[in-house]
C-alpha cells in the first residue's frame, strides 16, 4: 500500500518542534475529553452516566448493546423505575427494574426488589448470600433515556480485545505519520 | 484535500450527526403526546390470607385489570410497560410498593386490554400488618421509546381494603 510507505517516509523529517506540537495537541484532545466526562458525571450525578446493556434480560425493551443514560440523584427510589446497581463482589452492573419498594418512616432508608423484564424470577438470587434486598446506596442510577444498537462498539471492544489494540495500534500509527 | 480518508472522513462525520439529530427530534417530538390513558381495577376475591412461618403476612388476591393505553403510543414508542401495585403505610415503614401484576403491551392495538389474573408476584408484608388493612392499587406506565427520553406516570385508585382476619 503506497501510502503507508509515504507515511513512513515522512518521519525522519519531521522537526523537533512538530512532534512537540503533535504530543501538546493529543495532550489537549485527551485532556478535553476526560474534562467533558467528568462534567457529564457530575451533571447526571451518576457514576457512570452512559452504560452498555449486556444481557437479555430486560428484552424485548432492551436488548444487547443498546446504551442507557443514567441519572441519580437523592428522591427516593420507586416501583417501576429501571435502575442499574452494583452486587456487592461483582464488577459487571445490573440493569433491572424495581418492583418492590419498603420505605422506612423518619430515616427514609429503602430496600428494594428489583427483577428484569424477561426473568420469570425477581433477583434474589443474583444479590449477595444472604441478601434480601438492595438498598439505596447500591443503585448507581436511574435509566432516563436510550439509544439502541450503539453499544455494539464496546461490547465488542471488551469480547475481542485484539479488536482494540489494532484500533488503537493504527490510530496511534496515523497520529505519528500525519504530517499535520 | 481531495484523498478518499478526507472524503471518507467527511462523509461519516456528516451521517453521523444528521443521525443524532434526527434520534433527537424523535424524542422531542413524544413530548407533544398529551396521553389520556384509562384504567379500573377491580379485586373479584381475596383467594387466601396467611401469616407465613417467617412471620409475614401474604396474600393472594384475583384481580380484574382493564385499561385504555392507546393514547400514549406515537411512532417513537418501542413498547409500554405497564403494572399494577398495591401501596400501603404500616407503623415501620412510611410507603410500601409491592408489584401484584405486569405486562408488555408492545403495539396499540394491543393496548386496550382486559385481563382477569391472581397476582403473578407475591403480595408479602414485611411483618404481619396487612389484617384490615386499607391500600391503594395503582396502574404505572413506562413508556420505551425507539430512541431517547423515557417516560413513566400512573394512575392511583383508592377504596381497596385486606379483611381483618386471615382466611
Amino acid at each position: 500500500m503506497g501510502w503507508v510507505a509515504q507515511r513512513m517516509d515522512s518521519i525522519p523529517s519531521s522537526q523537533i518542534r512538530r512532534v512537540l506540537t503533535q504530543i501538546v495537541s493529543l495532550g489537549v484532545i485527551v485532556t478535553s475529553a476526560l474534562i467533558i466526562w467528568k462534567g457529564v458525571t457530575c451533571v447526571t450525578g451518576s457514576e457512570s452516566p452512559v452504560v452498555v446493556v449486556l444481557s437479555g434480560s430486560m428484552e424485548p425493551g432492551f436488548k444487547r448493546g443498546d446504551i442507557l443514560f443514567l441519572q441519580m440523584n437523592k428522591d427516593p427510589i420507586r416501583a417501576g423505575e429501571i435502575v442499574v446497581f452494583n452486587v456487592d463482589g461483582r464488577e459487571i452492573p445490573i440493569v433491572h427494574r424495581v418492583i418492590t419498594v419498603h420505605e422506612r418512616h423518619g430515616t427514609g432508608e429503602v430496600q428494594i426488589l428489583t427483577k428484569g423484564d424477561n426473568n420469570y424470577d425477581d433477583d434474589r438470587v443474583l444479590y449477595a448470600r444472604g441478601q434480601l434486598w438492595l438498598e439505596q446506596h447500591h443503585i448507581m442510577g436511574r435509566a432516563v433515556g436510550f439509544l439502541p444498537y450503539l453499544g455494539w462498539v464496546t461490547i465488542i471492544m471488551t469480547e475481542k480485545p485484539i479488536i482494540k489494540y489494532l484500533v488503537i495500534g493504527a490510530l496511534g500509527l496515523l497520529i505519528i505519520t500525519s504530517k499535520e | 484535500m481531495h484523498s478518499f480518508s478526507y472524503r471518507a472522513n467527511a462523509v461519516v462525520t456528516f451521517a453521523v450527526t444528521i443521525l443524532a439529530v434526527m434520534c433527537g427530534m424523535a424524542s422531542l417530538s413524544d413530548n407533544f403526546n398529551s396521553p389520556s390513558p384509562t384504567a379500573d381495577v377491580k379485586v373479584l376475591n381475596i383467594n387466601w390470607f396467611q401469616k407465613q412461618p417467617n412471620g409475614n403476612d401474604e396474600v393472594s388476591l384475583t384481580l380484574n385489570i382493564s385499561a385504555d393505553l392507546s393514547s400514549l403510543f406515537t411512532w417513537n414508542t418501542k413498547q409500554v410497560f405497564v403494572f399494577v401495585a398495591a401501596e400501603y403505610g404500616t407503623p415501620q415503614n412510611a410507603l410500601n410498593q409491592v408489584s401484584l401484576w405486569d405486562g408488555i403491551i408492545q403495539s396499540k392495538e394491543h393496548a386496550k386490554f382486559w385481563i382477569h389474573t391472581t397476582n403473578k408476584y407475591r403480595f408479602t408484608d414485611q411483618g404481619n400488618n396487612l389484617r384490615g388493612k386499607d391500600f391503594n392499587l395503582t396502574l404505572h406506565w413506562h413508556i420505551m421509546p425507539k430512541t431517547g427520553k423515557m417516560f413513566a406516570d400512573k394512575i392511583v385508585m383508592t377504596g381497596y381494603s385486606l379483611p381483618e382476619e386471615y382466611r
